[in-house]
């Protein structure tokens, strides 16, 4: 892949982020991109609280991270998909997120056919080692082509 | 004598309040604007359409994450509902209690039918094993027509530790 080809891609998938209305709603910050791969930042914010008891991040807040984070990584596949909708996205919540903590969620594509991205993803807070979730999915890849 | 029916105001004031004590604690939930509706112990949660929850501007159609989170927050405050219903009928709840502790969510798998329209969602949540550890919900989301689902979920909760 060329610089110029893959310059192209990077800018799509960033913006590809940065026009999503609920992803801009949640504080989301893409810091990585490129190859089936993303990085995805959100801020600690009390409006995402699911457990006011503990102050600790809703489920769904990470869940909506995870998917925006593993759509990311097929838009930034070599093979150039030009949209991407998800088909399922299997989440586990291994522990609570420290309240206060950033929570980093990363994905990949670990295999995609002409039609399907096959993604995993972790999010983990400031201790990396011990992941808060993981996710697996299936996602469409949108080719522009004949349905 | 057999005991008089409670008049229906106090018995519906009763539900809502406790109800309201479980909804309005979560800052997501309001986050989101989401609302219950209920009959009986039939609730059916409400996403009112919001342009912050749009997730491809183009088509334009609801963030899959929205949907999640939506289904997710069903899931949870009808299992919680399940759990609390005895006790807040036997008028064991009140203003003055300790805050109803949430399920916490093990696993949560979404199925997405068809893209979420820029209208208002609902969704359903049907209990299937109500443990004293665990829990199994499934919950499906439709928007105009109750016949066609959009997206629908099934989780595997951890029960709040309850005395007795």
């Amino acid at each position: 892949m060329s610089d110029e080809t893959k310059a192209r891609q990077e800018l799509i998938a960033r913006s590809f982020i940065e026009a999503i209305p609920h992803a801009r709603a949640l504080g989301m910050n893409l810091t990585e991109i490129g190859d089936g791969r993303a990085t995805i930042t959100m801020a600690y914010d009390k409006k995402l609280v699911g457990d006011p008891e503990t102050g600790v991040i809703h489920g769904g807040a990470v869940s909506a991270l995870m998917d925006t984070c593993s759509g990311a990584a097929v838009m930034a596949h070599p093979t150039g998909p030009l949209g991407t909708a998800t088909i399922d996205l299997r989440i586990d919540y291994m522990r609570s997120a420290k309240p206060g903590d950033t929570i980093t969620a990363t994905a990949e594509c670990y295999h995609v056919t002409r039609s399907v991205a096959f993604i995993r993803a972790t999010a983990t807070d400031a201790d990396t080692s011990r992941p808060v979730a993981t996710a697996t999915g299936a996602f469409t890849i949108e080719t522009g082509g004949a349905k | 004598m057999a005991k008089r029916p409670e008049p229906v105001q106090i018995v519906k004031q009763r539900r809502d309040a406790a109800l309201q004590r479980l909804v309005g604690q979560v800052p997501y939930i309001q986050f989101l604007g989401i609302e219950f509706e209920r009959h009986g112990d039939e609730l059916t949660a409400v996403m009112p359409f919001s342009e912050q929850n749009i997730g491809n501007p183009m088509i334009p159609a609801l963030h899959g994450g929205a949907t999640a989170a939506f289904l997710e927050v069903a899931a949870i405050i009808e299992l919680s509902w399940a759990m609390t219903w005895e006790d807040m009928e036997a008028g064991a709840i009140s203003d003055d209690s300790p805050r109803i502790l949430l399920p916490k969510t093990i696993d949560f798998t979404v199925d997405y039918l068809r893209s979420g329209l820029p209208r208002d969602a609902y969704a359903r949540a049907r209990v299937n094993r109500l443990g004293r550890r665990y829990a199994s919900v499934h919950v499906e989301g439709w928007q105009d027509n109750k016949s066609r689902i959009f997206a629908q979920a099934t989780g595997h909760f951890l029960m709040p530790a309850r005395d007795g």
